[in-house]
């Protein structure tokens, strides 16, 4: 028992060792929460789909992808061209998305072929690469607009007309663009999506002569109806009306969604007994009473919580942006998703081996270069769900550093160069972001000077991507040992 | 299926393999009809690696120049070119080492790159690599094929902690699995296992062939090829020497084709006497109940004396732990037991104990022990002897410094006598041939000026040339310096050319000990002797 503790001591020193800083530069820093905690959650909103768009090349085996810059990169140059432009609000985002995400596709997959011929050292290879893009970006932001391309912004160029000046502010258009959707608008187009993927689902079935299963189609078509239709009831409306969601709210929301889906959950299984048989439901089938009974339980003793003083006022500082906080969610179902896919599989087996994927035909190239794309692709959108949220631009600064602080913040939540899931990167980010709000105010009020906690801050981000990648080799150098005892077994070779 | 003796699944008509200038297959035949365990025999470099990767259409044959000969599969001439199109053949193989990916469960590793999945709205739009797994399914034909071979496990386990006997049936079963599997390939399949694990194998063979599907068994264990295979194929050096099928023939005969009759003369008499005095009291190295770990080369408790100024031979198939003896005495391996070196005993636990008693090693690993590959010539042949022996060096003040000058002069010496054929003593060892690699490593050996040289595989891949001229080398050391030289080499020919005795080794004990004029029948039987009445 005890080495069980210790086991998992050990295995989650990471997150344990930044919990403790966590914990103690908070209350060092003698903020009160509801100071903290609403900044963590804006945080939170901002940088959490970069974080997360890390995960697939960790996946493939490509470790932590610092070309992540370049996606960051694209981003920048699409939002100011849409600036250039003209373009403002939700559609103005939309617009630069855009046009982002071909440059995104176009340099990850650069980056993925560069990859390839480095195989191993595809970190060290993505750092180099970040700076060397890093000067094609200043020349085109200093040099090709305005300089090649005649532009005549003297809000946005610098003023000899040559060069992009150092900030631009987003604010008259598409800062908060994202952030401001309201909920109404958002299940409206969801009906709308819905109906054009099942029309279309319904249309390539029958092009391509296969059976449609009508009956499915329509309930799910009544469903959908019937969610749109009670967003018309006038105090629901009302509610979904807002851009923003209390804390509380989503919290509420969330303990009687658990309780309504167990619920679910426990009907279907009942249905399938009845109908299969006990024995011949699959593993997948199977309903885990244990499980659901810990999972309302859970849930009625967070919705109790929400009842202390303390932490409703806590609760009820908090505003979430509703529709980033579901780019995010959406986000981490794609993530699991698409390795419940041939491709994910795919990608799953090159990174664990390359060689074993070789000899069952898997296109190991092709494979991680499709990681990279899909990479560079999310990380550019993470970026500007960043800027439009944080309302300004700094041209030559802001994609500075977001390879490091990603990987900084999936590594402090306990992910490593050969595994990282969605839990690890959220509750990193988590960790780290809460460090950044804190330590400088805690090195204030310890020392007297708030720049300690800054230099602290720098230091924890680049000591945890080092500590991180040393700890990796560690394990790796344990590993061949091992190997060697389980092959000389006694009586093994003959 | 099978309608008349002559109908092959496989037939591998005069093939043969060049790679840059060496010839390693010459005009080999292999015929396999349906549902057959056929054995493919031959020491180490005979070939049959070679012959697979032909046969697997892999990228080192294709990127090399291709190969002569032809393929028929089933009757029909294909060609081919890539691993995908042997799979599509039905060809498939069972890894030597384990082609399996710990992380994963069973089932996934039985389905990689097959995996069963559904079809769903963005796989209609972006293509079949969006489809869903389906999980179920996949567990359905795992399950399947485990229990055709009765593997009695569950298929969501991680493959990770299973027992290594384990992942051999999870590799068989993956092949098993793909459909309209003709031909399995077993590349030394038993080489890991503990003996019951090996015979379950063996009897899943059986289940296998009996369904109709060709087994090419690849193996050195003579017992086994006995008990299950049909028929056997012999290569040797690259030749094809035989076919038989099992119930024609017998141990000592195969034995005897795997090691082969042709006595060519290595070693010229140049007419010079043999003045040497060698005394059966004058021991240089005593083995006594001498074990040595070393995985596949097992060495189960020999005693042996090796005699002062004596070429010594040490010969044995692959596998039988012949070279466990000198890599345990230089503790390379984990070695027990009592040696002596000359009457002293030597601290086998001690890396360099062996070293510090005047006792020199050329590994049979070259590439890998043997040589630091990106260093040059020189570097190469000077460094042992300067760890050890503090040779090559010079006092400035307080330092010790390298002595550029003497290495030099040695190095070109040493180039000079030995013949090794390169641009200069700053080439890199790596670049150069295997036979030039080996006099290099030769060249090191003797730099540590040693009493008893022990010489693993020295003519491995190396051309009949340079085998000469190493051979005779050998033996002058021994005539001039009265150098005890022991040899340990699968090729019986070069140790019956030069050795005054050779000492056969089988399953890791010592066989007999015989002169080098014995008959073949005797040292096939020696070879193949102890393991049919061990066990």
């Amino acid at each position: 028992m005890n080495k069980k503790i210790s086991d998992i001591i050990f295995k989650n020193k990471v997150v344990l060792l930044f919990l403790f800083l966590c914990v103690g530069a908070t209350i060092a820093s003698k903020q009160p929460l509801t100071f903290v905690i609403p900044e963590l959650f804006t945080r939170i909103a901002r940088n959490s789909f970069i974080v997360l768009s890390l995960i697939i090349p960790v996946v493939a085996g490509l470790g932590m992808n610092f070309g992540i810059v370049i996606g960051a990169m694209a981003a920048q140059v699409a939002l100011f061209l849409t600036t250039y432009w003209g373009l403002t609000g939700i559609g103005g985002f939309l617009a630069t998305v855009a046009l982002a995400t071909p440059l995104a596709v176009f340099f990850g997959y650069l980056i993925g072929v560069l990859f390839n011929h480095m195989k191993g050292n595809e970190m060290i290879g993505g750092l180099v690469l970040g700076y060397f893009a890093e000067g094609i970006y200043q020349l085109i932001f200093l040099f090709i607009f305005g300089g090649v391309i005649k532009m005549n912004n003297p809000t946005l160029m610098i003023a000899t007309g040559v060069g992009v000046k150092n900030t631009i502010d987003l604010k008259d258009t598409v800062k908060y663009a994202l952030d401001t959707v309201p909920m109404l608008t958002i299940v409206e187009v969801a009906f709308y999506l819905f109906l054009i993927g099942t029309v279309l689902s319904v249309l390539i079935k029958t092009v391509k002569k296969q059976e449609v299963n009508w009956k499915d189609t329509l309930l799910r078509m009544i469903a959908a109806a019937a969610i749109y239709a009670v967003t018309f009831i006038r105090p629901i409306e009302q509610f979904l009306s807002a851009d923003r969601l209390l804390l509380l709210s989503a919290v509420e929301i969330a303990c009687f969604g658990t309780v309504i889906w167990q619920a679910v959950k426990f009907a279907r299984w009942r249905w399938n007994v009845k109908k299969l048989g006990m024995e011949n439901l699959s593993r997948s089938a199977q309903f885990n009473r244990n499980r659901a009974i810990a999972n309302v339980f859970l849930a009625v003793v967070v919705y109790a919580l929400t009842y202390v003083p303390y932490l409703y006022n806590i609760l009820i500082a908090v505003k979430l942006p509703v529709m980033t906080y579901l780019c995010i969610a959406a986000l981490c179902g794609f993530n699991n998703i698409l390795l419940k896919t041939r491709l994910g599989q795919n990608m799953r087996t090159v990174g664990q081996s390359r060689t074993v994927a070789n000899a069952a035909g898997i296109n190991v190239d092709r494979t991680r270069i499709i990681a990279m794309i899909f990479s560079t692709v999310l990380a550019s959108w993470g970026q500007l769900i960043f800027l439009q949220n944080v309302g300004t631009l700094s041209t030559y600064g802001a994609h500075t550093q977001v390879g490091q602080f990603a990987i900084a913040a999936i590594l402090v939540g306990g992910a490593s160069i050969q595994k990282a899931t969605n839990r690890q990167a959220l509750l990193g980010i988590v960790l780290f972001h809460t460090l950044f709000i804190v330590s400088p105010l805690a090195g204030k009020e310890l020392f007297g000077d708030p720049v300690i906690g800054e230099y602290f801050r720098v230091f924890v981000s680049y000591g945890v991507i080092a500590m991180a990648l040393a700890m990796h080799a560690w394990k790796k150098v344990a590993k061949p040992k091992e190997q060697e005892q389980n092959q000389v077994e006694p009586g093994t070779a003959e | 299926m099978e309608k008349t003796k002559e109908t092959y699944v496989l037939k591998m008509d005069n093939i043969a393999k060049e790679y840059s200038g060496n010839r390693v297959l010459k005009g080999v035949n292999l015929h396999i009809r349906p549902g057959e365990i056929h054995a493919l025999m031959g020491e180490n470099g005979a070939g049959k690696s070679t012959l697979m990767n032909i046969l697997f259409g892999m990228p080192v044959i294709h990127s090399t120049g291709g190969f002569e000969g032809t393929i028929e599969v089933d009757g029909k001439q294909v060609n081919i070119d890539t691993p995908l199109k042997a799979m599509e053949l039905g060809i498939g193989m069972v890894h030597q080492e384990f082609m399996l990916i710990p992380g994963f469960s069973v089932t996934e590793n039985i389905k990689v790159g097959r995996e069963i999945s559904n079809p769903n709205l963005a796989s209609r739009l972006f293509g079949r690599s969006m489809e869903t797994l389906d999980y179920e399914a996949m567990d359905r034909d795992a399950r399947k094929a485990l229990k055709t071979i009765g593997l009695q496990i569950e298929e969501y386990v991680k493959v990770a902690g299973l027992p290594v006997g384990y992942m051999q049936f999870i590799e068989i079963a993956r092949e098993l699995d793909k459909t309209g599997i003709r031909i399995l390939v077993f590349d030394e399949p038993t080489a890991v296992l503990t003996e019951s694990e090996a015979d379950r194998l063996l009897e899943a063979m059986r289940v296998i062939s009996s369904q109709g599907i060709a087994i090419i068994f690849i193996t050195h264990r003579l017992d086994e090829v006995m008990a299950v295979a049909d028929g056997m194929t012999i290569l040797r050096d690259g030749e094809f020497v035989a076919r038989k099928e099992i119930k024609d023939t017998n141990v000592a005969e195969i034995a005897e084709l795997m090691v082969g009759r042709k006595v060519e003369k290595l070693v010229d008499d140049n007419g010079e006497e043999d003045h040497r005095v060698i005394h059966d009291d004058e021991i240089a190295v005593s083995l006594r109940n001498y074990k040595v770990d070393m995985p596949g080369e097992q060495v189960k408790g020999i005693d042996l004396d090796i005699r002062k100024g004596e070429i010594f031979g040490i010969g044995g198939l692959a596998g039988q732990g012949k070279l466990g003896i000198p890599n345990g005495i230089m503790g390379l391996y984990k070695a027990e037991g009592e040696v002596r070196i000359n009457g002293d005993l030597l601290d086998l636990n001690q890396l360099g104990d062996a070293l510090e008693h005047k006792v020199a090693f050329v590994s049979e690993d070259r590439r890998g022990v043997g040589l630091l590959l990106d260093e040059s010539i020189e570097q190469n042949i000077v460094f042992s002897a300067m760890q050890t022996n503090g040779k090559f060096l010079k006092k400035v003040a307080w330092m010790k410094l390298y002595d550029a000058a003497a290495a030099k002069a040695h190095a070109e010496k040493m180039v000079k006598t030995l013949d090794i054929r390169c641009t200069g003593i700053r080439q890199a060892a790596g670049s150069l041939s295997g036979g030039n690699q080996q006099k290099v490593c030769l060249a090191r050996a003797l730099t540590l000026e040693p009493d008893i040289l022990f010489v693993s595989e020295p003519t491995r891949g190396i051309d009949i040339g340079a085998k000469k001229l190493v051979l005779e080398y050998l033996a002058k050391l021994n005539r001039e310096q009265g150098m005890t030289v022991i040899i340990v080499s699968s090729e019986l020919v070069e140790l019956r050319s030069i050795s005054d005795r050779i000492a056969i080794v089988s399953d890791g004990k010592l066989a007999s000990i015989l002169s080098p004029d014995a008959s073949d029948a005797e040292f096939g039987l020696a070879m193949s002797g102890s393991r049919k009445g061990g066990h």
